[in-house]
C-alpha cells in the first residue's frame, strides 16, 4: 500500500481502505495524490452548496470519461452536492451550415443525450442547469464567503475566487466531480490564506475606463498563474453594483484563459482587498503598469488565425462567458442606437448574445427582448467555444469581444464598440 | 554526451523513447481534440498556436515541455488520449507540473490498469535547453532523466 505524507481523518482513511466500496477508495486516492503533487497536508470538506462541472459536452471522443462516470454512477459513488455544468454545445437558433449541422449533432456530439443523463443520475441541479456563470443570481449556485469548492470552469473558479470571496483551486474537469463524489478537496493554493497573498501589483493609470476583456489579457499574460492585487481600478468601477460585477466577470475570464490566474484582488471593490488591503500583498512584489499604451500594444500582439485577413465576418458571438442580464438590457440599447445613426434596422452580421438559460428566461420577461429581437440579434444558451471547436467552424471568419473565445478559437477579437459598429453598420 | 536530470517523480515508470520538445506550453485540449476526435493514432499536435509542436506526432514521444496551459478540461483530455492509446511516451516538465496536467496524469495512474505514462517534473530550466527534438530519452522510476 502507498504511504501518504498527507494526514487523514480516520473516516478519510477508512474511505481509502475501502469502507465505503473499491471505487470510492480509488476516488479518495486520485483526490489525495492530487493533493500531495501541489504540498497538501490535509483534506478538507466542501462546504459550498452545489458544485459546478466544466464538462457539459457529449463530445464523442471524450469516451473515455463517459466510462469513467459510468463506473462511478455503476458503483453509487455520485456527487454529495447538486451542480450545475458549462454551457450545452448545440443550439438550433445558432446559425448553422448543413454540413456543420451532420457533423455537430451526427458526428462530434452525439453523445450529448447520453452524457446528460449520466449527469443527471450524477446529481445535475435541473435539466437547463447549463451555464458557464453559475454564479448568477437568476441561476442561484453564487458561493458564499469562506465556502470551499470543487469547480474546474477556469472563469467561474476566478469570479468565485475573486468577487465571491469563495476559495477553490483552479481545478481539472474531473477532479471537479471526484472532489464533490468524495465530500473533500486537497488543502493547498488558493484555499490557503497564503495562497490567496498577491504576488504582483498591476497599476491601472489609462485615461478612460479599460476593456474588461483587454485588461484581462494583459494582466493575465504578464501574471499568469500568479495572484495580481490591482491598483486604480476602483477609480472606473466606483463599487461592486451589477455593472461592476459583470465587468469583473469578463476581466476574470480573460485573466483566466490568457493566462492561468484564478483569483485576483482589486483595491477598494474585492472583499478581500476591501478587508485586508495592501495586507494582501507578498513581500517585493513584482509591478506591472497597465496605459493606453500598454493596452494598445497588447491588442496589436493578438494574431489573426483567419486564413483570409480581409474576409467579411460570418457571424458575431458575443457572451463568453455567458453574459449578464444587464450585459443584455445595455447591449439592446446599444445596438438599437448603432443601427439608428447607421441608418439600418437589423444587425448586417449574423449575432449571437449567448447567456444562460435562467437569464435568458428573466430577460424574456422584460421589454427589452422583444426589442433585441427587433434588431435580428439571436439569443440562445449555447457555448460558443464548443460551436467553434471544430474544422468547420475554425474555417469560418468569426469575431467576437471575448477574449478567451479568441485565445482558443479562430475567433477574431474587436473592443465592444469595435463589435458594435461592425454588427450595425 | 549524455547528461542527466533530477526531477520530481509524479507517476513512476521507466521509459526510453524521441523526444518532442516543447519550448511553450501546451495546450492540451487544442493540442489533442483532433486527434481524439478523427481516430488519429499518431496523436498529431492540432494547436496551431504552438510552433514547436503543430503538426508533429506526439503519441509515443517524450514529451520535453515548461508546463500545461489552457482550458481546466485539460486533464481529462489528458486521461483520454491515454486511456485510447495515444498518450505521449512520458511527459517531462523543467517547471513544477500544474495542475491541469498533475491531474490527467493522477487520474490515469489510479483509473486505467494497463497505461504507463511516466511523468517527472521539475527538471530546471537547463534541461529544456539542452534537449532537442529526436535526442533519445530514459525515464528512470527514481526521476532520473538521460538525455543523449
Amino acid at each position: 500500500m502507498i504511504k501518504y505524507k498527507m494526514k487523514l481523518s480516520k473516516e478519510q482513511e477508512a474511505i481509502l481502505n475501502g469502507s465505503k466500496g473499491e471505487v470510492m477508495a480509488k476516488v479518495m486516492e486520485t483526490m489525495i495524490r492530487y493533493g500531495e503533487l501541489f504540498g497538501a497536508d490535509r483534506m478538507v470538506p466542501i462546504t459550498s452548496e452545489y458544485n459546478h462541472l466544466v464538462t457539459s459536452f457529449g463530445l464523442k471522443a471524450l469516451g473515455p470519461v463517459y466510462d469513467l462516470m459510468e463506473k462511478l454512477i455503476d458503483a453509487g459513488c455520485v456527487s454529495s452536492q447538486k451542480f450545475t455544468a458549462d454551457p450545452r454545445p448545440l443550439d438550433r437558433n445558432v446559425p448553422s451550415s448543413f454540413i456543420q449541422n451532420i457533423v455537430f449533432n451526427h458526428f462530434m456530439y452525439s453523445k450529448q443525450d447520453f452524457y446528460e443523463d449520466q449527469l443527471g443520475k450524477l446529481g445535475l441541479l435541473e435539466r437547463d442547469a447549463f451555464t458557464c456563470t453559475c454564479y448568477m443570481d437568476e441561476v442561484g449556485n453564487a458561493p458564499k464567503p469562506g465556502d470551499i469548492l470543487s469547480w474546474s470552469e477556469s472563469s467561474a473558479v476566478v469570479y468565485a475566487n475573486s468577487v465571491l470571496g469563495a476559495r477553490c483551486n483552479r481545478n481539472s474537469g474531473i477532479i471537479d466531480l471526484m472532489g464533490s463524489v468524495v465530500g473533500y478537496v486537497p488543502y493547498f493554493g488558493l484555499l490557503t490564506d497564503e495562497g490567496r497573498r498577491a504576488d504582483w501589483i498591476i497599476e491601472i493609470k489609462t485615461t478612460e475606463k479599460p476593456e474588461a476583456q483587454l485588461l484581462g489579457s494583459a494582466v493575465g499574460m504578464k501574471v499568469m498563474e500568479d495572484v495580481p492585487y490591482i491598483v486604480g481600478l476602483d477609480k472606473w468601477l466606483g463599487e461592486l453594483d451589477e455593472d461592476a460585477r459583470t465587468y469583473l466577470k469578463d476581466f476574470g475570464a480573460a485573466t483566466a484563459s490568457n493566462g492561468a490566474v484564478g483569483l485576483y484582488h482589486v483595491e477598494g471593490i474585492t472583499p478581500e482587498a476591501v478587508q485586508q488591503k495592501k495586507a494582501l500583498l507578498k513581500e517585493n512584489p513584482n509591478v506591472y503598469v497597465i496605459d493606453d499604451a500598454e493596452l494598445k500594444r497588447v491588442y496589436d500582439s493578438y494574431p489573426v488565425i483567419w486564413k483570409n485577413k480581409e474576409a467579411k465576418p460570418k457571424l458575431c458571438f458575443m457572451g463568453c462567458p455567458h453574459m449578464s442580464l444587464n450585459q443584455l438590457v445595455n447591449w439592446t440599447e446599444k445596438v438599437e442606437r448603432g443601427l439608428k445613426e447607421a441608418g439600418n434596422e437589423k444587425v448586417v452580421i449574423p449575432t449571437v448574445f449567448t447567456a444562460a438559460p435562467a437569464v435568458l428566461k428573466k430577460f424574456e420577461e422584460t421589454p427589452y427582448a422583444a426589442r433585441l429581437k427587433k434588431t435580428g440579434v439571436i439569443l440562445s444558451y449555447i457555448c460558443p467555444l464548443m460551436y467553434m471547436n471544430n474544422p468547420l467552424s475554425t474555417s469560418m471568419p468569426v469575431i467576437t469581444s471575448s477574449n478567451k473565445l479568441r485565445t482558443y478559437t479562430s475567433a477574431r477579437y474587436y473592443t465592444d464598440e469595435e463589435i458594435l459598429e461592425q454588427i450595425t453598420r | 554526451m549524455m547528461k542527466s536530470f533530477q526531477g520530481r517523480v509524479v507517476t513512476p515508470g521507466n521509459m526510453t523513447a524521441q523526444a518532442l520538445v516543447s519550448h511553450e506550453g501546451l495546450n492540451t485540449l487544442a493540442s489533442f481534440q483532433k486527434a481524439l476526435q478523427f481516430g488519429d493514432k499518431k496523436a498529431t499536435c492540432g494547436d496551431q498556436n504552438n510552433t514547436d509542436l503543430y503538426g508533429k506526432q506526439m503519441a509515443g514521444r517524450a514529451l520535453c515541455l515548461p508546463r500545461t496551459i489552457g482550458s481546466t478540461t485539460g486533464g481529462l483530455v489528458l486521461y483520454c488520449a491515454c486511456s485510447m492509446k495515444r498518450q505521449p511516451a512520458c511527459m517531462l516538465f523543467s517547471e513544477p507540473i500544474d495542475s491541469l496536467a498533475g491531474a490527467g496524469a493522477i487520474l490515469a495512474d489510479v483509473w486505467l490498469n494497463d497505461v504507463t505514462m511516466p511523468v517527472v517534473d521539475s527538471l530546471g530550466e537547463a534541461f529544456l535547453e539542452y534537449v532537442k527534438d529526436d535526442m533519445t530519452i530514459t525515464v528512470k522510476e527514481d526521476g532520473v532523466v538521460e538525455v543523449g
